[in-house]
């Protein structure tokens, strides 16, 4: 039977309406096309909303020696220099522009003495350099651009899901959707079409990620023959709660380290100033007192050991549980408390508690009604939490299209930008940056040409997959898979990693997606959660496969990817060239390496320049 | 910490809907966002329910447990008595989708008819503003809104009197607080809050205050400061809002 829907027809259609998916379609729009945004969820709940800490952009408010360069010169040093540096060099440099531009359409920072955008300082950034507003920047940066979207003649689409991209011939033609409140189909159809899907953490059991980060915008454009880039390096967050069960994983954010916050494992030891890697050594403070200065803005002190980035400190993390010096729930430490005394004795009148619940007040709130906790009397128990995915669709550093014409990406969902590790606020300026060039590429690549077939035979082909799960005479719970998914992958596939192991997950992703072509459900079309977990399966072991084929080729440990039986960096091999997935001619998926561009001159200067005049051996 | 019972409202296809028992194993810390996750994966996978950060940060799991709008992923089971069972239900005040899921796309359209922020000219030649920390701190108490909808669910004059035509509800004063209290804005929504806005529908019960999950003050601190501003503003109003905040309201 031929598959039933509704057409709506855009010049742009972006999926996805988190940061990057707004920014797109609001750029897109201002090029005078028409454009369709499509959701998951309702308008302003994506997982832009969870972003805490702020945005990285060299403003060079609070210390005026930053600039592009240096934000730069961090950005590739954070990502062990298999960045694409022509990606990281056009966010350090257009990152400023993107948040005046907020400030202009309404959003609301934190304010100098002197009444411009604060910053905050961050995990590999040399200068404080995050805009914010408290510990809740996200959602301001999520509602700014939706409060200004509604007004730009954007239709949006809710509560709908995509399953497949639609092509005509070799270049993109619409996409298939199902809306979660009916169940009914719908082709958008559209001339360019921009994924912001965000990222893959639902593949994790303990992740900070919503139930809508099952990679489905890796898997859309995978699906349709784009390549993923960088797929192995997944970062796990330091910092999430592991206390009580039910909120394992939720975020702890950065900004509590950057705010004084020290992590402390059972001996009470202050373990990260044990283990400073060489190469962030000259810029990492001696002792407790210049951390905490460094923190209260003086400029001639170095950064705390808790703010190196975010790969090293959750190994740290881990290293302490392993060798059972873990708190009762298998985290460690962090707490409030030494900076808190330190200040007190320094400023009279000084009162911690007040001064935490303006910092930091989403943390106390969280802490308090979730764990039970008050984060400024006691520690918090924090462990590491899957966060984000660095790799993601291989695209164009100038115009976020993809190897399939009219296809771009942007935000989480595409890769390049941050190499092996991200920093802490480099997303979110990310998917502004970024987001805003993919938008208006698309919105040129619209106007410059006319609109491709949508075809009968793939509508019905994707309509009738996606409606499998009701009819098929199979015995598995589609929740039930995607828990062992999760547990196998964590497992297997996480923070620290080994050939066997991983060789073991990919039997176990054979047996998944066997057990996942027999899930039955119950019920009918109509906003059935069942169906939609069943569906989202697929997204989710294509990821899971991707991650582990890019994990097993990358034989050494490099930012995010820890490998136990390679457990140093070879440079030689492979600190020049990143993992390239796509699907090969017999329908499997396959991972080469191919070389990193080489870097202009004029940049690798500007990162000699923050490395004591000596280039790192990656870019030699 | 053994079982516990809830008891949620499922829709039936043919229309209408009833209250059905579900078990749930119940573990340290949990919240009913928990249950009703376990249930759907264990029982009733078509079980229907918003959520996604359940962190409190996003608002999509609003509903009504044991009779209060609240956020499922922030009420605690350990707050609740577990001996008897949790009711728990779609919120009251928007059209039913299907079991805990509601139509809130009301919301969505009230908001387009909000004036969007206008700022006066940048304070500096690079294109920025100047604001002082305590300017920011009044706006960005309403800006803390997560649009959980809670409060238009609580509003009796939306719950009770169904005035979506004649009010926009206490989110979308806040709203209007936020933009009209913002040093940089240069638009005027005064006369739309009295005329299309229907602030004066408004009696200041502060239900809404009382269940915002962001402790938002927002009686005290967005509804009443924008009634002054329409006193202020009309010539004669003040007879009128009188009368309007003081009519006895039939229950």
């Amino acid at each position: 039977m031929p598959t039933d829907y509704q057409t709506f027809e855009h010049d742009v259609i972006v999926i996805g309406a988190g940061g990057a998916g707004l920014r797109a379609a609001i750029e897109a729009s201002a090029a005078g096309v028409s454009v369709g945004l499509v959701c998951k969820s309702l308008l302003g709940k994506a997982h832009t909303v969870m972003a805490e800490g702020g945005i990285a952009a060299a403003l060079a408010n609070v210390d005026e020696r930053d600039n592009w360069k240096v934000h730069f010169a961090d950005t590739m040093r954070g990502g062990q220099y298999v960045n694409n540096w022509r990606m990281a060099q056009l966010h350090a440099q257009e990152a400023p522009a993107r948040v005046r531009e907020l400030e202009a359409w309404g959003a609301v920072f934190d304010r100098t003495a002197d009444g411009r955008i604060l910053q905050r300082n961050f995990g590999g950034h040399k200068y404080p350099r995050l805009a914010h507003v408290g510990d809740r920047t996200g959602l301001e940066l999520i509602r700014t651009l939706q409060d200004h979207g509604v007004h730009r003649g954007i239709s949006v689409y809710m509560e709908r899901t995509v399953v497949r991209l639609l092509k005509d011939g070799d270049r993109i033609a619409g996409a298939l959707a199902y809306d979660r409140e009916r169940g009914r189909f719908t082709v958008f159809r559209a001339k360019a079409l921009v994924l912001a899907c965000g990222g893959v953490g639902k593949a994790f059991k303990i992740t900070s990620n919503s139930w809508e980060y099952t990679g489905d915008g890796h898997t859309l454009a995978y699906d349709a023959g784009a390549e993923l880039i960088d797929m192995e390096f997944v970062q796990f967050h330091p910092t999430g709660m592991v206390w009580p069960p039910s909120v394992r994983g939720i975020l702890v954010t950065e900004g509590v380290r950057g705010e004084g916050g020290v992590l402390r494992n059972s001996n009470g030891d202050r373990f990260m100033f044990g283990d400073i890697p060489d190469n962030y050594k000259p810029q990492t403070a001696k002792d407790e007192e210049e951390g905490f200065r460094y923190v209260l803005g003086d400029k001639d002190a170095n950064r705390p050991p808790e703010l190196l980035t975010r790969d090293h400190v959750a190994r740290c993390i881990v290293r302490e549980v392993r060798e059972g010096r873990g708190s009762p729930h298998g985290g460690v430490f962090l707490e409030l408390q030494t900076f808190a005394q330190w200040f007190g004795k320094r400023k009279r009148g000084f009162d911690a508690a007040e001064h935490w619940k303006k910092k930091l007040p989403s943390m106390y709130h969280q802490f308090k009604e979730l764990g039970g906790l008050d984060i400024t009397k006691e520690p918090m128990e924090v462990g590491p939490t899957t966060h984000y995915v660095m790799g993601g669709v291989r695209v164009d550093s100038d115009t976020q299209m993809s190897r399939i014409p009219g296809l771009f990406a942007c935000g989480e969902c595409a890769a390049g930008i941050n190499g092996a590790n991200r920093l802490g606020g480099n997303s979110l300026s990310d998917l502004l940056v970024l987001g805003k060039r993919a938008g208006e590429f698309a919105a040129r690549y619209a106007k410059e040409t006319a609109a491709g077939q949508v075809h009968a035979d793939q509508v019905d082909a994707a309509g009738r997959w996606a409606l499998e799960p009701f009819e098929r005479a199979g015995d598995e719970n589609p929740f039930k898979v995607q828990q062992d998914l999760q547990d196998m992958m964590q497992d297997l596939v996480g923070i620290v990693r080994r050939e066997d192991e991983m060789l073991r997950a990919l039997e176990g992703l054979e047996q998944l997606k066997r057990r996942s072509a027999r899930c039955k459900v119950p019920g009918n079309r109509e906003y059935n959660p069942g169906w939609h977990t069943a569906m989202d399966l697929h997204s989710l072991l294509t990821v899971s496969e991707g991650i582990t084929r890019a994990a097993l080729v990358r034989k050494e440990s490099r930012g995010a990817q820890f490998r136990d039986d390679f457990p140093n960096k070879d440079t030689a091999n492979f600190g020049k060239v990143n993992t390239i997935t796509s699907r090969g001619p017999d329908g499997r998926m396959q991972v080469r390496l191919e070389p990193v561009p080489p870097m202009p001159g004029e940049l690798k200067d500007a990162i000699a320049a923050e490395a004591g005049g000596k280039l790192p051996e990656e870019l030699k | 910490m053994g079982q516990a019972t809830f008891r949620i409202w499922r829709t039936k296809p043919e229309g209408g809907g009833e209250f059905r028992d579900y078990p749930a194993e119940v573990g340290e810390g949990m919240v009913v966002l928990d249950a009703v996750h376990q249930i759907q994966a264990t029982q009733a996978p078509d079980l229907a329910c918003r959520w996604n950060c359940k962190a409190g940060k996003c608002g999509s799991c609003s509903a009504e447990v044991n009779g209060v709008p609240r956020l499922m992923c922030m009420t605690r089971l350990d707050d609740l008595p577990t001996d008897q069972p949790v009711i728990v239900e779609p919120m009251q005040a928007f059209p039913p989708v299907k079991d805990l899921v509601t139509d809130v796309s009301w919301n969505y359209e009230v908001k387009k008819r909000i004036a969007p922020f206008k700022p006066r000219p940048a304070d500096a030649p690079d294109g920025t503003w100047r604001m002082a920390q305590e300017d920011a701190d009044r706006v960005q108490e309403f800006r803390k809104c997560i649009e959980c909808f809670l409060c238009q669910d609580v509003c009796h004059v939306l719950r009770d009197h169904h005035k979506h035509e004649q009010f926009v509800g206490p989110r979308f004063l806040v709203y209007a607080a936020s933009l009209e209290m913002n040093p940089l804005d240069t638009g005027d929504r005064v006369p739309e809050l009295k005329k299309e806005y229907g602030i004066g529908y408004c009696n200041i019960t502060k239900c809404c205050t009382k269940v915002c999950p962001e402790h938002i003050t927002i009686t005290d601190n967005a509804i009443i400061p924008l009634k002054e501003r329409v006193v202020d503003e009309f010539y004669d109003p003040v007879l009128k809002l009188i009368q309007l905040v003081f009519r006895p309201r039939k229950k």
